[in-house]
């Protein structure tokens, strides 16, 4: 048997950030808003089938950017977590904070004993009801967790697209058309193209919906809040 | 990438399977705990062996826009009340709503997990199961319960939906096996059912409006009230009254506790003038 050979454990957690971090740059960008009745979830996605952007639970969503199936196996987990708690106990008990540290978890476990991290980044975003405050959740590829506020953004040229709503951000949350185009400047800003609206995979958490507060904007929506 | 660590991991989209393999002990029933002291085998062949629910009238009518689905409101315990104002109707999701027969415990439980069942594969898949494929699940569910009819635990739904792709609404009863049946008009089941399917059966017209329709399904659990002890009426004392759902192409809805009595005090009055 040959004698496995030294690499440094600094070097090898090196090599696996490089390597996920490639693989995350390079999808689209996905954003989280809030918006004046809750988050907006906006992602430059051309397949009308394939979802980057999922319901959780009651008041949960999930987004997810980098390899697709990777992040699909993760949003299942996440919805099978949060259905079971909910059934365990109360659907009030299902909480994005808990569901983001299991996710932090488990990146963080896969990060460091696989010998290929996941490529993915995700989005665990709640709705606040009652006057209770939104929670964005970011989570990245080694199980790093960050609290954001306002907004958040993942996958592809995230930080160029978060600086352009930085810049152009309100004190006040914006109204759904005024959130919307402003997610679509910044992707389209980045992309330094057009971006068509049946390319634009849209859905909102509204607290003002009776009990699942998850709605997907359908592309004739989208064409009218443009309108 | 199988087992994802801190995350609970399943393949297929049924949450009643993930829970059946992973948690059996949050499944509906007691199959651990009765497991080593199983009651006497029942006789199927012996007539009047097979457990029946023992209390409760619920039912489902078709009218013009959809169907109806009410339920009467008493829980027993033997000779006794143990409960006047229990829910036997549940909203399981948008376009559909069942009510149960049978002990209360795991009726309640079976329903609970009916409703996450069909949101869970909902989320997962991206889309709502068909309105054939919900009442199929659902009748996989009551084949699952089956060794707890052996112990007396009857849990018997009556299930309605509406189908977006036919735009009409549907019932479908079952039976302790699980086997489906899809029913063309109207339906009861319960101690008080063959009362109030004899009540719907002289009123009941295809296509009738709403407003008829509900009054039709008060009616006949007036009726059975009357006739069957473990049925609720209207407790006017109380003011308690039977629920009802209405699922159409606009959703599912439930009739307001106003309505329901303004239906009860007309009919009440009309019968003091005979």
């Amino acid at each position: 048997m040959p004698l496995p050979y030294y690499v440094s454990p600094e070097q090898m957690m090196q090599d696996k950030a490089e390597y996920a971090k490639k693989g995350i740059a390079k999808g689209r960008s996905i954003i989280a808003l809030e918006y004046v009745d809750g988050i907006l979830l906006a992602a430059d996605n051309p397949s009308s089938s394939l979802h980057k952007v999922s319901e959780v639970y009651d008041r949960i969503a999930f987004a997810g950017a980098g390899k697709y199936s990777e992040f699909e196996h993760l949003r299942k987990a996440g919805i099978r977590h949060a259905d079971l708690t909910g059934y365990m106990y109360s659907r009030e008990d299902v909480s994005a904070r808990t569901l983001s540290n299991a996710y932090s978890q488990s990146l963080g476990t896969a990060f460091s004993t696989d010998v290929k991290p996941l490529e993915v980044e995700i989005l665990v975003v709640q709705v606040g009801a009652n006057g209770q405050a939104n929670e964005i959740f970011r989570i990245s590829f080694d199980g790093s967790i960050v609290d954001e506020k306002n907004l958040a953004v993942i996958g592809g040229r995230s930080e160029s697209v978060q600086q352009y709503l930085r810049e152009h951000a309100t004190p006040q949350p914006p109204n759904l058309k005024d959130g919307l185009r402003r997610c679509l400047a910044a992707l389209e800003q980045v992309a330094s193209q057009k971006i068509p609206s049946e390319n634009l995979e849209v859905a909102v958490l509204d607290r003002n919906r009776l009990g699942r507060k998850f709605r997907r904007l359908s592309s004739a929506d989208i064409s009218q809040l443009f309108a | 990438m199988k087992n994802i660590s801190f995350l609970p991991y399943h393949e297929g989209s049924s949450f009643f399977d993930f829970l059946s393999e992973r948690h059996p002990e949050l499944k509906p029933g007691l199959h651990a705990i009765t497991a080593h002291r199983m009651a006497p085998a029942v006789d199927l062949s012996q007539p009047g062996t097979i457990p029946v629910p023992h209390g409760t009238t619920v039912l489902a009518l078709k009218y013009r826009d959809g169907a109806i689905i009410a339920g009467d409101r008493r829980a027993t315990e033997g000779f006794q009340i143990a409960d006047r104002r229990i829910e036997k109707v549940f909203r399981i999701d948008e376009y559909s709503a069942m009510a149960i027969a049978g002990a209360a415990g795991p009726c309640i439980e079976m329903a609970k997990l009916f409703q996450t069942e069909l949101e869970h594969y909902e989320k997962l898949e991206g889309v709502q199961l068909s309105c054939e494929g919900k009442a199929n699940k659902l009748g996989q569910m009551v084949k699952a319960n089956l060794p707890m009819v052996f112990q007396g635990l009857v849990v018997m739904p009556l299930y309605v939906g509406y189908d977006v792709k036919r735009n009409e609404g549907r019932i479908f009863k079952y039976d302790i096996t699980g086997g489906r049946y899809e029913e063309s008009d109207h339906h009861s089941i319960g101690s008080g059912g063959k009362d109030a399917r004899n009540t719907m059966r002289e009123h009941y017209r295809s296509s009738l409006p709403e407003e008829d329709a509900l009054r039709v399904g008060l009616l006949a659990l007036y009726n059975a009230a009357d006739e069957d002890v473990g049925t609720g009426g209207p407790d006017l004392v109380r003011g308690i009254y039977p629920t009802a759902k209405i699922v159409s192409g606009a959703g599912i809805t439930d009739v307001p506790e106003d309505r329901v009595r303004a239906l009860y005090e007309t009919m009440i009055a009309e019968r003091r003038r005979f």
